[in-house]
């Protein structure tokens, strides 16, 4: 099947005010007669169902949390990204719409991320209607940061937890749709896979986790909203629970999945501790606004550091090496995340690590105390000369901006950061990859929509801080519940969809084979243990660089670690009750599936883009080195096992934006 | 260290649970205490035992799916953290320690240390949104400037994380804390004032349904909350609430 | 409006205000209980005016009886109502690290003063009702017949307190009220809504009143105890 992006005709800036204009709307009356599955209460998810809700469909949502309020992306920090220039600093659309496809590394669709950027503005109106509390300044209007890749200040935030105050207002917009009766919620539930009928999707398998009872449900369309895979690194930042099933059980059912490997390893993050880690958790990459990253300049400092006889405060200025600031003068400590977490792994691999394992650098506040604290001392007509009063008053204020994560630092690390430099060490964050969509967001089958995280649209190869917010709920509230009705016009006399089917029969029969065979399976190894080894292999040989030999092995070890996972796993429990590990299982069963086609995109895209780092295509500053070769998004079609993968291209055409060598400098 | 858990262990909720002890060696004082159950929960696999379930998802403090009453208190001992965050090092070698789910009629449990939490999602169902139509067309973000303290209070009543410490500290299993966060926080915005009367009321009502107890300002719910949500917050809706009454 | 006693905060705002006034009565029947201490003659005067006049014998006694037993009756029902939000209990339980022990147990403490008044009532209350409206001698002398007898509320008052049991009993009690007023005063502006700015003073100012007050009554108590 040809891959067709259905990209509006005409200039870019009119695409899509042009595209809402010519595409079909379903009446008020006949919405009554339609329903729509939505799998995922993150903000993509979340802000569909209630948009749809709003609009009149019937919705049935889905989530596995026990509630939708939990979705990951609460733990999302810093901010989110709008062209709204209240700051005057010359931002506009097009600015952050340059911004994104440069920062993506131009491996991102010209028109869906200015579409991006136009519904930027429309998102923060929105949430300030619902009562989102971002961060306001004294005259009582909202307050802006500053994110890495971008010049201007235009994210908004709500101290250090925006992605929770953001997903409470959907989770508000969806408890009223609730209230109302118009979703259905089903929580503790996990799609197993999605149902076609005649080549639509018209349902889904779900797994109901309490008493373990699979379930038909049936719709006039399914949306996935269920995030990224990149919990098949077993560490990253993701929540436990984060899984590739839904969007891989799509695949398997004919949804092209687009660039894998473009994997964001996001550079602030607090260094691993022991085997017995469970989970990263990232520092916002807004302490980077005022937090400057260094090591030591000199081995012997790296080795006192290490063994305890030299306290990084206590190392002169001209004796540190502030990487960033070096090699970027233009953006500093602000670079792109890429850019950022391949610095400090080129440093650590040089020897320059300051934690004992070797894989930290240092984010130090102690000049922004001082910083600060001068300001304070002015305004309030104190002794700018006292340094200590300087630097008490400067921790004030940081304190404010970033409260939370200091204290949740020091909870984890057990080292008080106002005092000590932070350690902080690159992690799996964020898959900009994902199910292909069209422009109106649809999979390659039809009825079968992905949003946010879980597809691949808008970030290219790599994705700019506070970004993913903005798309995820561009996506749920301003994008789908137009786009999909261009689809569902088609379905008004359609009538309510059976799951008493032959299509229903036989995917509910192959989501209970997979759990019978992994419930009776009687091996010797928890899903731990593969989860981990497979995440091994996944951070060692697919990590933030990687090369056709690793590549390769990467391929033949997975693939053998699958086997041995079908033979060897081990599920105590049954599968009629409330059984994590079971749930576990079949999602790290999909994983070692994905895995392999995460390496098998890698090792295709011969070159070097945004997250994806080819040690063999580098310029010989140890840049990334693009190709134009490769200007291409890479849609995979299933078929059968992972490596049989069939390779579509849909390339990728600028023609409002010159592609340029991607510069921080 | 070497500990001694004394976890409560129920098959479902239909079943009769009862505390179980394990004894665990070797733990770290870096690990986190969900990642010390892991451990457990690893050694129970390998020996054929159905591993210890509880609600645990994005391990940063921030989802409010953990649920344990550790040692006596929600979240155990430590401040301003969630259980998650709670770390082996507040725990001396030799400890025992007793794991127990949440208890509170309106959470009842569905299997070991996992309650079910659903009440807290009626409560919301029953009021706590802004009533405005996700279209795009409201008005622009900047038009109603609003006191920095007052939405600075409103993001502090914001950050509760839905977890139910409060309830499950409370000697009364009141979840008023856990309420007034949402209602002090449209109260204290501009845009949450058009529905002010309709939400306490309703979200109120909601709530007594649902079998909570009720408040008798014992402070153990400010004490636990692992975001600090302010007693004020419960003092706000009694006046809100109050005010809703005496207009009818 | 109707139904505010069906509902939570309903309920703990009815409760809230029957002890705010009950609190203005301890400190008025304080005021005048501890001019004993310092002037037979003032005491009797004032215990005559609050024993006859119509507007406190017939408006302000009712209201209090009703108050007292709202503020009882009330506390058992949300004992009761709150017992039964948690049926199942925890193994371990460390409720003082989050509150105090006062907070946990005002139903304890409510009951011993519960206790202290009905011996309160059995030694003061009942006689006097039993003299004045059942023997009909509102008089108020300590010889109905004799107006130069003097006025008998201040020897009632001494001869009561002669029995060091009967002090005992008030001491203790005294000493569970000011727990329980150690926690109740603060807790009736939080119920009624008032916890703003001055909610700091005012917990000092409440510290005074709890031990303060209670103290007086036991300082009353000893001092006719020791001096007659």
């Amino acid at each position: 099947m040809a891959l067709d992006s259905k990209i509006p005709k005409g200039p870019l800036a009119d695409k899509w005010t042009n595209h809402k204009n010519h595409i079909n709307l379903v009446n008020p009356a006949n919405k009554r007669l339609i329903d729509v599955i939505v799998v995922g209460t993150g903000l993509a998810g979340g802000s569909a169902a209630a948009t749809l809700a709003e609009l009149g469909y019937n919705v049935k949502a889905f989530c596995f949390q026990d509630s939708p309020r939990r979705a990951h992306s609460i733990a999302a920090q810093g901010g989110i990204n709008a062209a709204k220039n209240y700051q005057g600093d010359g931002d506009s659309t097009y600015r952050l719409f340059y911004d994104t496809v440069k920062g993506g590394d131009y491996r991102s669709r010209e028109s869906n991320v200015h579409r991006l950027a136009e519904v930027s503005t429309n998102i923060i109106d929105q949430c300030v209607a619902q009562g989102v509390p971002f961060a306001r300044d004294y005259g009582g209007l909202l307050d802006n940061r500053s994110f890495g890749g971008v010049l201007v200040s235009r994210t908004f935030y709500a101290k250090g937890q925006t992605g929770q105050q953001l997903l409470l207002g959907a989770y508000s917009a969806m408890n009223r749709q609730i209230g109302r009766g118009k979703i259905k919620m089903h929580t503790r539930h996990e799609m197993l896979d999605v149902v076609i009928v005649d080549g639509k999707a018209r349902g889904i398998i779900a797994r109901n986790l309490v008493t373990g009872e699979i379930e038909r449900h049936s719709a006039h369309a399914v949306v996935l909203g269920t995030g990224g895979y990149g919990n098949a690194f077993y560490l990253s930042t993701y929540a436990m629970g984060s899984n590739v099933t839904a969007a891989w059980k799509a695949h398997k059912r004919g949804a092209y999945f687009a660039n894998p490997c473009y994997t964001q390893i996001h550079p602030t993050c607090i260094p691993v501790s022991g085997d017995h880690q469970s989970k990263l958790t990232l520092m916002s990459e807004s302490l980077r606004n005022d937090g400057r990253i260094w090591v030591p300049k000199h081995k012997k400092d790296v080795e006192a550091i290490r063994d305890g006889s030299l306290k990084p405060t206590q190392l002169a200025e001209e004796d540190r090496d502030y990487y960033l600031e070096r090699r970027y003068p233009a953006f500093g400590n602000l670079v792109p995340r890429d850019v950022a977490s391949r610095a400090a792994k080129e440093r650590c691999d040089a020897g320059y690590g300051v934690n004992k394992t070797g894989e930290a650098v240092y984010l130090d506040f102690a000049s922004a105390f001082m910083r600060y604290g001068k300001e304070q001392a002015h305004v309030k007509g104190l002794n700018e000369d006292d340094d200590a009063l300087v630097r008490k008053l400067g921790q004030e204020i940081v304190k404010n901006k970033y409260g939370n994560l200091f204290q949740m630092y020091e909870k984890i690390v057990d080292q008080n950061p106002y005092e000590t430099p932070m350690m902080i060490y690159p992690a799996v964050h964020y898959t900009m990859g994902g199910i292909w969509v069209d422009y109106n967001l649809m999979t390659t089958v039809p009825g079968l929509y992905a949003i946010g995280e879980a597809n691949f649209s808008d970030h290219g190869a790599n994705r700019l801080g506070a970004s993913a917010l903005m798309q995820g709920l561009a996506d749920g509230y301003f994008v789908l519940p137009y786009t999909i009705g261009d689809y569902l016009a088609h379905d008004i006399r359609t009538g309510p969809i059976s799951t008493d089917s032959k299509e229903f029969d036989e995917a509910e029969k192959s989501a209970t084979e997979i759990i019978d065979k992994l419930v009776n399976n009687n091996g010797t190894h928890s899903v731990d243990y593969f989860h981990k080894k497979l995440g091994k292999i996944m951070w060692n040989k697919c990590g933030m660089a990687r090369n056709e030999k690793d590549l390769k092995e990467a391929i033949t070890e997975i693939t053998e670690l699958r086997a041995e996972f079908w033979k060897d796993v081990k599920i105590p429990g049954e599968a009629n009750e409330y059984n994590e590990e079971l749930a576990k299982a079949g999602r790290v069963a999909d994983f070692l599936e994905l895995g392999e086609l995460f390496a098998k995109d890698a090792l295709v895209r011969e070159e070097s883009a945004g997250g994806h780092f080819r040690d063999e295509y580098q310029t010989p500053e140890g840049e990334a080195m693009r190709r134009k070769e490769f200007q291409f998004v890479s849609a995979w079609e299933f078929k059968g096992e992972p490596k049989d993968a069939v390779l579509h291209k849909e390339d990728l055409v600028y023609e409002n934006i010159e592609v340029k060598e991607r510069s921080y400098k | 260290m070497n500990l001694t858990l004394k976890i409560w262990r129920q098959k479902s909720a239909k079943d009769k649970g009862k505390i179980i002890d394990y004894a665990i060696g070797d733990v770290s004082p870096d690990m986190s205490f969900l990642e010390m159950l892991d451990v457990l929960n690893q050694d129970l696999i390998e020996k054929g035992e159905e591993p210890v379930a509880f609600d645990h998802d994005c391990r940063e403090g921030i989802c409010g799916s953990c649920s344990m009453f550790v040692n006596g208190q929600a979240h155990g001992p430590d401040s301003m953290v969630t259980v998650c965050q709670l770390h082996m090092r507040s725990f001396n070698d030799g400890d025992t320690i007793y794991i127990e789910p949440w208890r509170a009629t309106a959470f009842p449990v569905i299997k070991d240390l996992i309650v079910d939490r659903s009440a807290f999602d009626r409560i919301q169902q029953a009021g706590g949104f802004i009533s405005v139509n996700t279209s795009g067309n409201t008005q622009d973000a900047n038009s109603i400037p609003i006191e920095k303290e007052n939405a600075d209070n409103a993001f502090d009543a914001a950050t509760c994380i839905g977890c139910g410490a409060c309830v499950a500290s409370c000697k009364n299993s009141s979840a008023m804390l856990f309420v007034s966060a949402k209602v002090s926080q449209f109260a204290l915005l501009p845009q949450g004032q058009v529905e002010a009367t309709d939400r306490v009321m309703n979200m109120v009502k909601q709530m007594d349904d649902e079998g909570f107890g009720n408040c008798t300002n014992t402070g153990a719910c400010e004490v636990e909350c692992p975001k600090g949500i302010s007693l004020e917050n419960i003092a706000r809706m009694n006046r809100e609430y109050l005010s809703a009454s005496f207009k009818g | 409006m109707s139904g505010i006693l069906n509902s939570s905060i309903g309920r703990k705002f009815a409760m809230a205000l029957s002890a705010l006034f009950l609190m203005v009565f301890l400190l008025q029947h304080f005021a005048i209980n501890i001019l004993s201490v310092f002037s037979p003659d003032t005491f009797n005067d004032a215990s005559h005016f609050m024993g006859t006049f119509w507007a406190v014998q017939y408006l302000l006694q009712p209201v209090l009886i009703f108050g007292v037993i709202f503020h009882f009756l009330m506390g058992f029902v949300l004992e009761l109502k709150n017992n039964k939000a948690r049926r199942v209990s925890y193994a371990k339980s460390n409720g003082g690290a989050n509150s105090s022990w006062m907070s946990r147990n005002m139903l304890l403490t409510g009951l011993v003063v519960l206790a202290f008044m009905v011996l309160h009532f059995i030694d003061f209350w009942i006689p006097e009702i039993n003299i004045k409206y059942i023997q009909g001698d509102m008089s108020g002398l300590m010889d109905p017949n004799v107006a130069e007898s003097g006025f008998r509320y201040y020897e009632e008052l001494v001869h009561k307190f002669q029995n060091p049991l009967r002090v005992g009993a008030y001491v203790l009690s005294f000493v569970l009220l000011s727990l329980h007023l150690l926690h109740g005063f603060n807790s009736a502006f939080q119920s009624v809504g008032a916890n703003n700015k001055y909610t700091k003073g005012l917990k000092g100012f409440s510290k005074v009143y709890a031990i303060g007050i209670p103290l007086g009554f036991v300082f009353i108590a000893l001092f006719h105890h020791f001096n007659h």
